[in-house]
């Protein structure tokens, strides 16, 4: 598991340097054009960074949970999602046990956060923990905890960080300039009096191409760290699981569902198990894309015939994609012997999922829901269950089934 | 003057190789030692949980004593054996599955049985220890693999020999029964 950790930091930290580099770039340029210094516009950019950057790390997962609606839920609230969360800690080796929260969201899907594995979330949405069965729910939750380990959080603010940095600079640059330009904006006629001639123009315009396409060519930097963790993910949901079918199968329930999460948005899309913003089956946007198609990682789980290692889900991402690429480095495939796969959870084996169990499993999740929404449960002694709502004012309330009157 | 420097230097870089080497011997052993910790707490939250899923599942199949004694004993059994080797432990544990299986098995039989929340409650709790077992037996094999690499593989093998690093025991299930899962049938 280290040697996988830091042959990808090694490449991780390459492409950060180099959106670095941008940001670096872009704040040497915008001081040249508005304070004819270009120290000035360096130390703009990295102030305006470093308060993102404090801000992502000591407020982030709050902000983060706190957007998605998620609320925390105690291991009696949901006994099933809080023990596979509790395996698959133990499977991938993880110290301290993550939190919990639910989304109360019909949509599928589900993401991790915090900034070291020791003080991290996970959150999944209601509609996700009603469809999924055991097997399912384990593979999705054993992708997260896998973002945890490889510390792809981090990794993943750190860099959402440098590219909302990029984005924001350039975009007030390219305004200023535009509009700033109509109105002729005392510093820059004063900085054309001073008269550079040619090379004041060839500045001027490869610093407008800079501010033009960095935040493009960031956001394309980051999206390909994000896929490539994707897959990295998948890999470790096979590994820590050793069925990759419970994955494969969850995508697809996934991929079918056609709800769009509510609270989502551009900046935490990568965080998510599947994208919550695209739609599958568009080709076009493979490089504009923070996951890779759904389709095409379920093909990949899919034909690790026999194995759950990572040297399995390489041959399977070659064969799938007919490619020689590489898809995790090659400290990552060495670092773990021959592992096979284990058959499917007894409850589920073979046959299709009995109507009975799903019921139940939508029973459980809208009475925890209910009761997180502060419901009181009462059970009246025909067996009916009554749903309280907090406002509730009245002491007692009548069993519509049977007549009698519950005392509350 | 200059061989003597270099000798000198030579040697710091052995001393550094050294130190590295046998700190990260540790660390591998540590890791091993914390992995089988894991294992224990959920073997020992096993031995909690079939009391409490052996009386609730009496009151409803009274017939089938021979089967709780039979889950009695190898519980018993296996809680004995809980300072031995993994080898042998292994084997103790590998029973108590194969038993407890059945007895889920048995509990399939009885409607009433299964609709009963507080069995259903176990159930849950019991599948999950089940899981958190096989998946903590699997992260210890996999760091005495790798501890056991470390051990035995150049340039670490002569730090290992030099402080007696002894090899780690895989912690195998050796009852055919407990590997595979038992066929549930829904009627």
């Amino acid at each position: 598991m280290w040697e996988q950790i830091r042959s990808n930091q090694v490449r991780s930290v390459i492409l950060i340097a180099f959106i670095a580099g941008l940001l670096l770039a872009v704040g040497y340029f915008l001081g040249l054009y508005f304070f004819d210094s270009a120290i000035g516009g360096l130390v703009i950019a990295l102030i305006l960074w470093a308060i993102m950057s404090l801000i992502a790390f000591f407020q982030g997962d709050s902000i983060l949970l706190g957007m998605a609606k998620a609320k925390k839920i105690k291991p009696e609230d949901a006994p099933r999602l809080y023990n596979i969360v509790e395996e698959m800690k133990i499977a991938s080796g993880l110290e301290k046990m993550p939190d919990v929260y639910i989304i109360d969201d019909p949509a599928l899907n589900a993401f991790a956060t915090g900034r070291d594995p020791n003080k991290a979330s996970v959150a999944i949405t209601s509609g996700l923990l009603q469809k999924l069965n055991r097997d399912e729910l384990q593979g999705v939750i054993a992708h997260e905890i896998a973002h945890i380990k490889n510390r792809d959080v981090l990794l993943m603010a750190i860099t959402t960080v440098m590219l909302g940095t990029i984005v924001i600079l350039s975009w007030y640059a390219s305004r200023f300039l535009i509009y700033g330009g109509m109105t002729s904006s005392g510093r820059r006629s004063s900085s054309r009096d001073g008269g550079g001639g040619g090379a004041q123009a060839i500045i001027l315009i490869v610093g407008l191409v800079l501010m033009i396409l960095a935040p493009i060519i960031a956001q394309l930097i980051y999206y390909a760290i994000s896929r490539k963790r994707e897959y990295l993910a998948d890999a470790s949901s096979a590994l820590y699981t050793r069925y990759p079918e419970g994955l494969a199968s969850a995508l697809e329930k996934i991929g079918a569902s056609t709800q769009q999460l509510r609270a989502a948005n551009q900046a935490t899309a990568p965080m998510y198990t599947v994208n919550p913003l695209h739609k599958e089956g568009m080709k076009v946007s493979d490089l504009t894309s923070t996951h890779p198609p759904i389709s095409e990682r379920v093909r990949i789980l899919r034909s690790m015939a026999g194995g759950a290692s990572f040297v399995d889900y390489e041959n399977a991402y070659r064969k799938a994609r007919s490619t020689n690429q590489h898809i995790l480095s090659k400290a990552t495939v060495a670092a773990v012997g021959v592992v096979g796969i284990r058959p499917p959870s007894p409850s589920i084996a073979g046959e299709m999922e009995p109507a009975s169990a799903k019921a139940a499993r939508s029973h459980e999740v809208s009475d925890m829901l209910l009761r997180l929404n502060k419901y009181r449960m009462v059970d009246c002694e025909c067996g009916a269950r009554w749903k309280i709502p907090p406002n509730f004012k009245d002491n007692n309330i009548l069993c519509t089934r049977c007549g009698r009157r519950i005392r509350l | 003057m200059i061989a003597l420097w270099i000798i000198l230097g030579i040697l710091v870089i052995l001393i550094f190789f050294v130190i590295g080497a046998y700190n990260s011997l540790v660390g591998f052993r540590n890791m091993v030692k914390n992995a089988w910790a894991q294992i224990d707490v959920q073997l020992k939250r096993r031995y909690d949980l079939i009391p409490n899923l052996v009386e609730t599942v009496k009151g409803y199949a009274k017939h089938e004593r021979e089967t709780f004694e039979l889950v009695t004993k190898a519980r018993n059994l296996a809680q004995q054996g809980s300072s031995a080797g993994a080898a042998e432990r292994g084997k103790l544990e590998g029973e108590l599955g194969a038993a407890l299986s059945r007895l889920l098995l048995v509990a399939e039989a009885y409607p009433e049985l299964k609709a009963n929340q507080n069995f259903l409650a176990l159930q849950e709790e019991l599948t999950s220890t089940e899981n958190k077992i096989s998946f903590s037996r699997q992260y210890y094999n996999d760091s005495v693999l790798k501890f056991n690499n470390k051990i035995q593989m150049f340039p670490s093998n002569v730090i290992a020999g030099m402080f007696s690093f002894k090899l780690g025991e895989f912690f195998e299930v050796t009852v055919a029964a407990e590997k595979e899962a038992p066929k549930v049938k829904f009627t």
